[in-house]
């Protein structure tokens, strides 16, 4: 604040300038690596429209990159469909230098959610953007004092981010009801539905749990239950408060784990309808 | 354990630079013993700031092996002897000697942030009432002892040296425990935005690795300060709902 220095400041290092002797750039290198590849993957996935759903032996699993479906590519009966097959309308607007995939219509929500939660922006900034590249490590020169950090445009932005948290709480209840979905089977003899369980029951039950330890531990999530107030008392409110707090703790390993498993779930729907794994039935 | 070597930044201003100190070294030493023991043996004008060498005043910030630590409080059984140990001053201050710099600016800030208001009293004898749930949540801020070393690792004051602009973590610390108690009316959200440059804040979390209290600054006190000043500057519907409320 404006209590001016008035002595001189050492100098600024250079871009990796450090004292540091430990393998400081490997953590670096590993976010970038690891949101690299889950970016790569996923952009690429969600444009494919198609291998999104599995039915085999009357499965009902649905990639959480497609869901909620909203509307089945042309000529597609997934029966994970809100409105059925994608409208006319919706075609004719549809760029028409890549094929209809559902996945573009709702994934800039999840997306958005990671992309604006405290834990990624720091890794991100760190990794992609050497701001700094890593703690009391130098920075790239061009920056120094025009830095503008999130206090201005276009970072300033990222306080958006409780609305995405909103969204993403309504992703959780869907991805919920697609797991619930997986325990049922098609019996090939009445064509109604049966308990059962397959890997990728297991497999689909897993993400919203690990979702849900990222999402309830978020910290727009921990401040609106509880957090907000200095009073909060001993009730529930309070109790509710604590257990974001806790999952809260460890926000960082809930957003690696549900990053990873999120698209683990996807490889293995695509991978099954795709017919190149075989989905063991449990139960 | 032998003999080892201590790579000091030593001198003032443009004359400043590392000079090697070879000394003996024993079981349970702290780095600020060997600084000691190189004061007594061969550099007795050696500059270095210490007090109570059990880590809790503050005083003996430094930078060791190029990370922000107490001397106090790096034990040399942590450290590669087999290297010179690179011990340097803190590089968000203006350097005076040695490894002294001047932190004088940090309590200039903080006695520009609004002051503690409490509620009128509870009782008619003039004491309050809280739930020692709530007075839990800041007594975490409490616990930081002044060693600036939150402040050192910022790259906002580090790198970009935006120290008219920007508190820096201890001070939003500070804020904090000030904000979020239960008997505080008063509101330091449009300072700490305006002022204090919270959002140069890019969540590093580098203050929190470095702290010796193991505050968990990020996310116990820059965040929850960040998410309210989003409910009084940026959310529109947080807004409309205050708008029905009565102020603190």
């Amino acid at each position: 604040m404006s209590q001016g220095v008035n002595v001189r400041l050492p100098q600024i290092r250079k871009l990796g300038e450090t004292s540091r002797t430990d393998n400081w750039w490997i953590q670096p290198l590993l976010v970038f690596l690891g949101f690299a590849t889950f970016i790569v993957y996923s952009t690429w996935a969600a444009f494919q429209g198609k291998h999104f759903a599995f039915d085999g032996a009357g499965a009902h699993y649905l990639s959480p990159f497609y869901s909620p479906l909203l509307w089945d590519p042309p000529g597609m009966h997934s029966g994970h469909a809100w409105f059925g097959e994608a409208p006319s309308w919706l075609l004719s607007i549809w760029p028409p230098f890549m094929a209809f995939s559902p996945a573009l219509l709702i994934l800039w929500a999840p997306g958005g959610f990671r992309f604006t939660c405290y834990y990624y922006r720091g890794a991100y900034y760190k990794a992609f953007w050497a701001d700094p590249i890593n703690c009391s490590v130098g920075e790239p020169g061009f920056r120094k004092e025009k830095y503008r950090g999130e206090k201005k445009f276009p970072l300033i932005l990222q306080n958006v981010h409780r609305y995405f948290l909103y969204l993403a709480l309504a992703f959780l209840v869907l991805l919920a009801w697609d797991a619930i979905h997986s325990f049922m089977f098609t019996d090939p003899v009445s064509g109604g539905n049966k308990f059962g369980i397959g890997i990728g029951t297991l497999v689909l039950t897993i993400n919203p749990i690990l979702l849900g330890g990222y999402t309830l531990g978020c910290h727009s999530f921990r401040h609106l239950i509880g957090g907000r107030k200095n009073e909060m008392g001993d009730g529930i409110g309070k109790k509710a408060y604590d257990c974001s707090s806790c999952l809260n703790r460890r926000h960082m390993l809930w957003a690696w784990m549900s990053l990873f498993w999120v698209g683990f779930t996807d490889v293995y729907v695509r991978l099954c309808s795709m017919g190149i794994w075989t989905d063991y039935r449990l139960i | 354990m032998g003999k080892a070597t201590f790579r000091i930044w030593t001198g003032q201003a443009e004359q400043a630079g590392f000079k090697d100190y070879a000394t003996d070294v024993g079981e349970g030493m702290v780095v600020l013993d060997a600084v000691h023991q190189i004061q007594a043996e061969t550099a007795p004008t050696l500059a270095c700031r210490w007090n109570c060498k059990a880590g809790k005043c503050g005083s003996c910030s430094a930078e060791i092996n190029g990370k922000p630590r107490l001397m106090c409080m790096t034990r040399l059984d942590q450290l590669d002897l087999s290297m010179p140990v690179v011990i340097e001053p803190m590089k968000s201050f203006p350097h005076i000697k040695d490894l002294v710099t001047d932190v004088s600016w940090n309590f200039r800030v903080k006695k520009s942030i609004k002051k503690f208001k409490p509620r009128a009293p509870d009782a008619p004898d003039g004491t309050w009432r809280m739930q020692q749930a709530d007075v839990d949540r800041v007594q975490e801020f409490r616990k930081c002892i002044e060693c600036f070393l939150c402040q050192d690792v910022c790259h906002v004051l580090r790198d970009h040296h935006k120290h008219p602009e920007f508190a820096g973590p201890r001070h939003f610390v500070y804020t904090a425990a000030l904000e979020m108690h239960p008997l505080d009316t008063e509101d330091r959200l449009g300072q700490m935005k305006d002022e204090g440059g919270l959002g140069y804040c890019n969540i590093t979390k580098c203050c929190t690795k470095v702290c010796p209290e193991h505050i968990t600054i990020t996310d116990n006190a820059i965040i929850p300060l960040k998410e309210r000043v989003v409910d009084e500057y940026y959310d529109p519907i947080t807004r409309l709902f205050k708008m029905f409320k009565p102020r603190k």
